[in-house]
């Protein structure tokens, strides 16, 4: 038997996580039960709570209950769904690249699925049934090849650097931009105009009830198969050679995975634009509550992304009424200076590369 | 085989197999083509290795002879373009990554940890191959990991980062998570790299009296000649050597190999072919 060296100082104590795993998801829903309560009582027009709560369940009539069911609660339940999605494809993107900077905002996927919809919208099959089909596969179709462009770019001679992974997703974005303004410019109708900033910036202004099924079953499926997925995404946490070795056919499981998250991230764009940075923050402040491990790690983003997202628009309303800011810009105000200090503690060389 | 330091015991608590058997024929890797008409270059060519059960084996050479190429094509991460692999029997090429896994286990190089991933959740890794991929990991399972972080002397470790930890215990880390994947055949590319003499002594000396079969490639000489039953030395991609550490190990091979001068007389102490480099 090999004894245990005693080279541990003392001062390195284990870590002990603050919070149970349980505690951490029941705080998690109760915050998103009150975002969601203020988002729907909060506005133009203020509705006092006990009347947000009748108004739903329809226990006395009021007035007010056109406004919370048809345009706050579906509005709600997609800053919801795209906050929760985001976080969840951010954190299966950072496991893919094995790098916390990744994000589907950073490595061009919004901004792809952004142009894949502005171009499907400037051809003239952005209305009817036809843009309700067109307009998510475009999207997807855009931000599946703005992903595997970066990840070609970053990754060669079998290495990937944080360096060549965020060049090559501000380049991509450049490029896509790039094409949205030449659409834009080109473009003659004016409503065009309105829709492709839209898509640009990123809001939840869009939100109707016929609008949420699609992205929602995404969400709950993409969600449900990547949670299904949780030990082979922690095998990739282990390095290329790392989950080979443990058995996993690392190819094949990282084109499906990419697949995966370039389908949520589409859907999820083709209703609420490029909205910047939730899968940055989101999946990081999870880590540090319940560790990397995929199969806690997953619910608890989802939760964190969707509650981030409900405050963040519920700010985006609020702050500067009766104007509202797009929700894309408060996500991009907070995300970015969060990246910057990411990317500082990554070039002190910490817990970043790996 | 003549001279293992203390027998593995019977059930060490992490569900060991038996050790297997390794075997190449004629193993050969060639690079991919770097352009068109010009052929990829050669790094292994024509092995022939043979590996008993049980047997601690080392493979040595010079940078860039070929050493953690056959090692990769042995735990997998690269594919013999000629030859055969048999692991404990079995051709290699017939076995998908997970087969595969459940018969070697590897600490690659690269294998550092990312986002914060504690040591149990690395050794826990090691349950993979075992597993259906939606399967969680049961009691038995966490007991498991225990055991085999108490027999590499690591049970103190457990909730560490391993990103935190110095590269003595990092090293004994992965093995755990490769004692617990239960393999036949433990593959260890360079395990003493970056570790002070303590630690060195120590990772190989539990190396060979884990339960699995060992392949290890090493640099130091030294070393190989005292925690390796037999030793095969690579030159170019190819085996020019291999026998005992006494047999292979001579003034003569170490010169038309590294180029070195050497003086080689009987460890003091252990009997074993002590190397001993004279400066140019």
């Amino acid at each position: 038997m090999v004894t245990a060296l005693a080279d541990t100082p003392a001062a390195l104590k284990p870590r002990r996580r603050a919070l149970p795993y349980p505690a951490v998801l029941t705080l998690l829903t109760g915050l998103l039960l009150l975002a969601a309560l203020a988002g729907l009582a909060l506005g133009s027009v203020r509705v006092p709570p006990g009347e947000v709560l009748a108004a739903l369940t329809g226990s006395e009539p009021t007035p007010l209950a056109p406004v919370i069911w048809n345009v706050r609660l579906p509005r709600v339940l997609l800053a919801v769904v795209v906050g929760g999605g985001l976080a969840v494809a951010g954190t299966v993107l950072q496991a893919l690249v094995r790098n916390p900077l990744a994000d589907p905002f950073l490595l061009g996927a919004s901004s792809g699925a952004s142009t894949g919809a502005v171009l499907v919208i400037v051809a003239g099959v952005g209305t009817g049934l036809l843009g309700t089909v067109a307009l998510p596969v475009a999207a997807f179709a855009g931000s599946m090849g703005a992903l595997v462009v970066v990840y070609a770019m970053a990754r060669r001679g079998g290495t990937m650097t944080t360096g060549r992974l965020i060049l090559a997703g501000v380049a991509v974005q450049y490029i896509l931009s790039a094409l949205t303004s030449l659409a834009l410019v080109l473009s003659t109708e004016a409503e065009h105009a309105r829709a492709i900033l839209f898509w640009t910036l990123g809001g939840l202004g869009g939100a109707r009830w016929d609008s949420l099924f699609l992205p929602a079953a995404v969400l709950i499926a993409g969600t449900g198969l990547l949670l299904a997925l949780s030990r082979p995404l922690d095998l990739l946490l282990a390095g290329e050679e790392g989950a080979t070795v443990l058995g996993l056919d690392t190819h094949r499981f990282r084109a499906g995975a990419f697949v995966l998250a370039s389908l949520v991230t589409g859907v999820l764009v083709a209703v609420s634009g490029a909205i910047g940075f939730i899968g940055l923050m989101v999946p990081h402040a999870a880590r540090l509550l319940v560790g990397a491990g995929h199969r806690r790690l997953l619910p608890v983003t989802a939760l964190g992304g969707a509650l981030f997202l409900v405050v963040a628009d519920l700010v985006a309303r609020t702050v500067a009424a009766p104007e509202e800011i797009p929700v894309g810009v408060i996500t991009a105000l907070t995300g970015g200076p969060f990246f910057l200090w990411l990317l500082r503690r990554s070039s002190r060389g910490e817990g970043v590369t790996g | 085989m003549t001279h293992r330091t203390a027998p593995a015991p019977a059930d060490p608590g992490f569900g060991a197999a038996a050790p297997g058997s390794l075997r190449a024929e004629g193993l050969g890797y060639r690079l991919p083509p770097p352009g068109r008409g010009r052929a990829g270059a050669l790094l292994l060519d024509g092995v022939d290795l043979e590996v008993a059960p049980g047997e601690t084996v080392g493979v040595v050479g010079p940078n860039g002879s070929g050493k953690t190429t056959l090692l990769r094509c042995v735990y997998g991460t690269l594919t013999a373009t000629s030859g055969r692999l048999l692991l404990d029997g079995q051709d290699a090429a017939g076995l998908t990554a997970k087969e595969r896994a459940r018969l070697v286990a590897a600490v690659p190089q690269d294998a550092t940890g990312a986002f914060g991933l504690t040591v149990r959740e690395t050794v826990a890794m090691g349950h993979s191959p075992h597993k259906r991929f939606w399967e969680g990991d049961t009691a038995e399972d966490a007991a498991q990991c225990r055991a085999a972080l108490e027999r590499v002397g690591a049970a103190h470790l457990a909730d560490r980062r391993l990103d935190e930890l110095s590269g003595g215990e990092r090293q004994r880390a992965l093995i755990a998570r490769a004692l617990v994947q239960r393999p036949r055949i433990l593959a260890l590319d360079e395990p003493t790299n970056h570790l002070d003499i303590r630690y060195q002594l120590d990772i190989l000396h539990l190396a060979r009296t884990l339960p699995p079969t060992v392949l290890v490639v090493l640099h130091d000489l030294n070393l190989a000649a005292a925690y390796c039953d037999r030793l095969y030395v690579l030159a170019a991609g190819r085996v020019v050597a291999t026998g005992t550490p006494a047999e292979v190990l001579t003034e003569e091979l170490l010169h038309d190999v590294y180029g070195v001068h050497t003086r080689i007389g009987p460890h003091p102490v252990t009997g074993r072919p002590n190397v001993v480099y004279v400066p140019e």
